[in-house]
């Protein structure tokens, strides 16, 4: 656990970089610390290993006032990633992985296999090792300082803007390994961003900090999006604020409705019953088995004698229970139905995600459940 | 005879070869004197120059101070320190030390502050003492400019050691003044070439010396770079393929 209490930075030119912040960073949670240019994130992540020193205030890690120690020791106990990563270009990628092992004092073969380990786990490729930095690409060199920063297991890390410097979709893959990497790692991890997206995303928990380095908001990003303590937060959490929220929720979260349902040897009068009772003029289509096969509208089925005989149209987008509420809203616009059909195992139909769902999945009061 | 091979008798001429002041013995004090030079202004000016480096502190002011070594003209310090020392090899020294540690000073200074901001950051964030990121990360990745000065100083050493002869000692100078003395063009045009030679020598010598140093990784990452620019096809090969 990191703890920040009433924790100043005033530089010597007079400017207050952070200004009586105090906080708890759990164990085992991600804490992204997000704002404007100027807010004192980054100062405040450097104020945890000693790379500034606090004016005023105290920083406890694990109940010890840090600045009671030594900073090089610290600093050797907690994994440290930046934007520009930092890798030394004399180093190969399996030297500047070991680092801190050798530091330490770990022997040779101790860290050769842990090497050998991150290499794997953040998923370098295996002949990567011997290669230098400037060989390779800048999600690759990312790669090298997250597995640099693990090298010997520091239960915190500090991470400032580690997926700044890459293009937006090795970003999104690195952001996503990283949260799969984090739940076996269980790191309590300060994160800094200037990303709100990027700080939902990751954030267990999102201290919002404003000009100056006052803290804002410190809440899940749940709670954060539902009720937002002030303008500030409600501006610096942008226009769409619903939608985040939904991209938050998945879809198990809601219970689906089982919707209009036929098989396809239903006749068509029992369709447009069906369609009737749910005030619809079309029908979701499984088979035997109960797999998805589409939908059918009631007028195409004139003519026919059973549902089998007609038109069956593809949803334009299956949701899964894994996906995001926001996922299942797109799905519902770009299709002529208004809903969303989800499906479980095997293409088997678990129901529709319709708009009065989200609705009321909205105007329920913040969850405390980050997961 | 024309000059070329009234030179070239000059240079085969056995007893051009022999005893103290022949040419092998006259190599040996200029090497002895650009080595000892070149070393005193190197175990001068690195550590001081390194501290600047890695501290950035004072650094501009100490390659100016540094830099009036090399206003200064060799010969008016040789006659300056002559007047005040008397006849020894110390004003010698005094010169040609004045005129090696500038390089040094400025080459070392700038590489040290070039190593990125952020691979210092990292060191330290890693937890490298000061110590640990200056022998570990700063020094070796500012290398090559490290090198590049003490090349630079090396090559100026050599050619200005020829002013050793102005005070009567010896060294390949000796030639130029006593070619001059005696209006004795193939000596004189014979010791010019022979010290243009040994500075070609130790330019590529260092050259070698640094493409074995220098780190790989910084080698290969540098391999277009200016410094392997200037050295010769055969060692530009030696350095990338290293």
């Amino acid at each position: 656990m990191i703890t920040f209490n009433s924790v100043s930075k005033r530089f010597a030119d007079g400017t207050t970089a952070v200004d009586s912040l105090s906080l708890e960073v759990p164990d085992g949670e991600i804490a992204v610390f997000v704002g404007p240019s100027g807010c004192g994130k980054t100062t405040t992540l450097r104020m945890v290993n000693r790379m500034i020193e606090p004016t005023d205030g105290v920083i406890e890690v694990d109940g010890k006032n840090i600045l009671k120690e030594d900073p090089a020791e610290l600093r050797r106990r907690i994994g440290y990633v930046i934007q520009q990563i930092g890798l030394f270009p004399h180093r190969t990628i399996r030297e500047n992985i070991g680092t801190v092992p050798g530091l330490v004092g770990w022997d040779k073969k101790r860290t050769q296999e842990r090497v050998d380990e991150l290499i794997e786990v953040v998923g370098l490729q295996e002949d990567s090792g011997d290669r230098y930095p400037h060989e390779l690409s800048g999600g690759q060199q990312q790669r090298v300082g997250v597995a640099r920063a693990l090298a010997v297991d520091p239960p915190i890390m500090l991470m400032d803007e580690p997926f700044g410097a890459v293009d937006p979709i090795v970003r999104t893959r690195l952001q996503e390994e990283f949260l799969r990497l984090q739940q076996e790692v269980q790191k309590t991890i300060v994160f800094v961003t200037h990303d709100i997206d990027e700080a939902i995303k990751m954030g267990d928990r999102i201290a919002l900090l404003s000009q100056g380095g006052h803290l804002e908001q410190y809440a899940t990003p749940e709670e954060m999006l539902a009720s937002p303590a002030n303008e500030f937060v409600a501006d610096f959490l942008g226009g769409e604020r619903g939608l985040k929220q939904l991209a938050l929720i998945s879809v198990s979260d809601v219970d689906a409705q089982s919707g209009p349902v036929v098989t396809l040897e239903d006749t068509r009068a029992h369709a447009s019953e069906v369609a009737g009772d749910a005030n619809t003029d079309w029908v979701v289509v499984v088979d035997d088995a109960r797999h998805l096969r589409g939908w059918v509208s009631i007028e195409e089925l004139n003519g026919q004698r059973n549902v089998g005989e007609g038109n069956i149209h593809a949803f334009s987008a299956e949701v899964k229970s894994g996906d995001s509420l926001r996922t299942a809203l797109n799905a519902m616009v770009t299709s002529r139905t208004g809903v969303a059909a989800r499906v479980g195992e095997g293409g088997i139909y678990e129901g529709i995600v319709t708009h009065r769902l989200i609705n009321e999945e909205l105007s329920k009061p913040a969850q405390h459940t980050p997961d | 005879m024309t000059f070329l091979s009234e030179l070239l008798a000059w240079f085969t001429d056995p007893l051009n070869w022999q005893g103290t002041s022949g040419i092998p013995i006259r190599t040996w004090e200029h090497i002895q004197y650009s080595v000892a030079a070149t070393l005193i202004a190197a175990l001068i000016a690195l550590p001081i120059s390194l501290y600047l480096g890695h501290t950035g502190r004072g650094g501009l002011l100490a390659i100016n101070i540094a830099n009036i070594g090399r206003a200064i003209p060799s010969l008016g310090l040789i006659i300056m320190a002559f007047i005040l020392l008397g006849l020894n090899i110390v004003p010698v020294m005094i010169a040609l030390v004045a005129l090696a540690i500038p390089p040094i000073v400025t080459n070392t200074y700038i590489g040290i502050r070039n190593v990125n901001r952020e691979v210092r950051d990292a060191a330290g964030g890693m937890g490298m003492t000061g110590w640990q990121i200056l022998t570990r990360v700063e020094i070796p990745v500012a290398l090559p400019l490290i090198m590049a000065g003490l090349r630079t100083s090396a090559v100026q050493v050599v050619a200005t050691a020829t002013l050793a002869a102005y005070l009567s000692f010896g060294g390949l100078g000796r030639f130029l003044f006593d070619g001059l003395a005696l209006q004795d063009y193939e000596q004189l045009t014979g010791g010019a070439l022979l010290i243009a030679a040994l500075s070609l020598i130790t330019e590529f010598a260092l050259a070698r010396v640094q493409a074995v140093i220098v780190p790989k990784g910084l080698a290969k990452r540098n391999a277009t770079a200016a410094v392997d620019a200037k050295m010769s096809g055969r060692a530009g090969v030696a350095s990338s393929g290293a």
